[in-house]
């Protein structure tokens, strides 16, 4: 056995726990997760079903921690994970799978398909499986603090644009504010406006918030890719930054991902409960309209919708804030066909849209997505999180569709009363 | 070995190892599983794990509208076959006859031709979801041996016992012999294969209800 390969084998087997073997043993190959998986709905591959991309972790559980597995195993009858088995499931598991959780949700045993393959990613990743364009962005972001290697210069240019623009001051490295952002690179680079739609909302509440010039980075290429170790350093340099800021809240950006990597593999990453909170900055907001803090003026007349990131409403719990919000300034809204925890993906998510190699198969499944928004016909798309609002358009523009793409905040902010 | 000493056989010593088979197995399989713990989530909760697993363990046995429509044969037979197992094995009078000497207690039992009657119903709808298995592609792509082996270990009972109860082809002491005998074999291997979903289901839809109910998501 190669040595990589016995790392990937070690990373699988430190995976199973309780949930995975109750995980597996309950399975039935009943099929139903495939028609969940828009992988699968969308071009009709078997290989794409959700069960069938955790193999190698199913065939670690059985032959490591089952009686009949381990017997089978001295006969040579238990299945083995090999090279060859895991270049074939590298794709599956990585171009195919956007870990959305849409499978979790609909298994009639429970299974919770979603977390079995981001474990299968712990295995691919150690035993050197996982595609290049992930592994490229995982070491920008550990060697420069960003997948998209922006730098704090870069970061300090925006600000400056974003303060030119709107007469606001972007405080940066203030102690004591009580709440820190954090933002993607897809924001510092496309989206500049959330900053500055952040600041006019803030300083409309009344609320002090800073931005961490050695933490600014949200999203967590470690958590995409499938290495806890990479994860938790970039999760640890947050938590520096918001212990020596002193902030009572940090907020995770419009981003999907970046919220799971925080908020919930966070404190578990880096193995203790955190000293301050997270929450997404749609919770914030929504506290803020609870508090009285948003005074809001005009409507929007066009028909608009919200797609749910994945990350942020069913694998997140941040369902009901952005429908609230939108309230506030919409009053033509319409739900998609299987709206908030049951959402079809944009199938960008979970590091899909930064491996190339699955350019072609991601706007594939965007049909799915397509559908959706043929039976209700909207005017606008909401949503809140970059990388899906990059998708959606690139998505858009391919099935020739002229739907344009509003971030919330930055639709709430254009509505604030003067 | 006469007809008679076979029956007693498979109804004494044979159905004692059976039954310890299998309770033996389900206790290993269970130790298994719970022995190899979990980590105690960190992060701040945002909703209670027990309220969310004890609720999923419940409303995963209804699909949601648009899983139903997009997996309609899958959860139609399923449903028939698994209440079908149920009436069969628990509602048969002489079944319940013999849950009475072995755990003491009985219960109602249905009229006899109605039983007789789902005991078809089920046989045909475990039949269709083997042909449903055998041509729908997501589905023979992922059916490996254990899976037509179950199938066929879970049907052998139903079917001896409808021949044993019709009394046909054979004597009545055999055809009875052959059907326990069948339930033995399903008692057996029911632990050590996906059968044991049976059981572990409960643990499954726990943990999918309480890691989504930690973040606040009805699962």
């Amino acid at each position: 056995m190669s040595a990589s390969l016995e790392k990937g084998i070690n990373a699988l087997k430190e995976q199973v726990d309780s949930t995975v073997a109750s995980f597996f043993s309950s399975c039935v190959h009943c099929g139903i997760c495939s028609e969940a998986c828009l992988f699968y709905t969308e071009t009709g591959c078997p290989t794409s079903t959700p069960i069938h991309k955790a193999e190698p972790l199913r065939r670690i559980w059985k032959s490591e921690y089952t009686l009949l597995g381990r017997v089978g195993k001295m006969f040579g009858l238990t299945a083995k994970v090999d090279e060859e088995m895991l270049t074939k499931w590298e794709t599956r598991v990585y171009d195919n799978c956007t870990l959305c959780g849409r499978c979790s949700m609909v298994c009639p045993m429970g299974i919770d398909i979603a977390l079995l393959i981001r474990k299968t990613r712990e295995g691919m990743a150690a035993a050197g499986h996982a595609p290049e364009d992930l592994i490229g962005a995982t070491k920008r972001a550990v060697t420069i603090g960003s997948p998209m290697g922006v730098k704090l210069p870069a970061l300090l240019a925006q600000i400056k644009h974003v303060e030119k623009d709107t007469g606001l001051k972007i405080p940066l490295d203030v102690e004591g504010a009580e709440y820190m952002l954090l933002l993607s690179s897809m924001e510092i680079m496309n989206f500049p406006e959330f900053i500055g739609a952040i600041a006019k909302i803030f300083t409309k509440a009344g609320v002090s918030w800073t931005i961490s010039s050695e933490a600014f980075e949200a999203t967590n290429s470690g958590i995409q890719i499938g290495v806890a170790d990479i994860a938790a350093e970039l999760v640890q340099r947050i938590v520096d930054a918001a212990e020596k800021l002193k902030v009572k809240t940090v907020i995770s950006p419009e981003c999907g991902h970046a919220y799971m990597a925080i908020r919930w593999e966070g404190p578990n990453l880096v193995g203790k409960p955190f000293s301050f909170k997270v929450r997404h900055i749609l919770e914030i907001l929504d506290e803020f309209r609870k508090d009285g803090r948003l005074k809001i003026t005009g409507k929007e007349t066009q028909r608009l919708t919200y797609h749910d990131p994945c990350q942020i409403s069913r694998r997140g719990g941040v369902i009901e804030q952005p429908r609230k919000l939108i309230d506030m300034f919409s009053d033509n809204f319409v739900e998609m066909p299987d709206h908030g925890k049951m959402n079809w993906c944009c199938g960008a998510g979970g590091g899909v849209s930064s491996n190339e190699r699955a350019d072609e198969v991601r706007l594939k499944v965007f049909q799915r997505k397509k559908d959706q928004l043929d039976e209700i016909k909207p005017d606008a798309i909401v949503s809140a999180c970059s990388n899906c609002r990059i998708h959606l358009e690139d998505g858009l523009e391919e099935y020739n569709m002229d739907i344009p793409l509003l971030s919330l905040t930055e639709t709430l902010a254009e509505h604030l009363a003067e | 070995m006469t007809e008679i000493e076979f029956l007693n056989w498979v109804r004494g010593p044979g159905f004692q190892i059976a039954v310890v088979i299998f309770i033996a197995g389900i206790i290993i399989r269970f130790a298994e599983i719970l022995l190899l713990g979990r980590k105690t989530n960190l992060a701040e909760a945002k909703g209670s794990e027990m309220s969310g697993g004890l609720r999923t363990i419940v409303t995963r046995s209804f699909p949601d509208r648009g899983t139903f429509q997009r997996s309609t044969f899958t959860i139609v037979a399923g449903y028939i076959f698994h209440i079908g197992l149920f009436v069969t094995i628990f509602l048969f009078a002489p079944h319940i006859l013999m849950f009475k000497d072995v755990i003491g207690f009985s219960w109602p039992s249905l009229p006899t031709p109605v039983v007789d009657a789902v005991a078809v119903v089920t046989i045909i709808a475990l039949l269709a979801v083997l042909a449903h298995r055998m041509s729908n592609t997501v589905l023979k792509f992922l059916t490996n041996t254990e899976d037509l082996l179950v199938w066929l270990v879970t049907i052998l009972p139903l079917i001896t016992g409808y021949i044993a109860f019709h009394r046909i082809g054979m004597t009545a002491p055999s055809l009875l012999a052959i059907h326990i005998l069948s339930v033995e074999l399903l008692l057996v291997i029911l632990p050590f294969t996906k059968l044991m979903h049976a059981f572990t289901f409960v643990l499954s839809r726990w943990y999918n209800g309480a890691i989504s109910g930690y973040r606040g998501v009805e699962s």
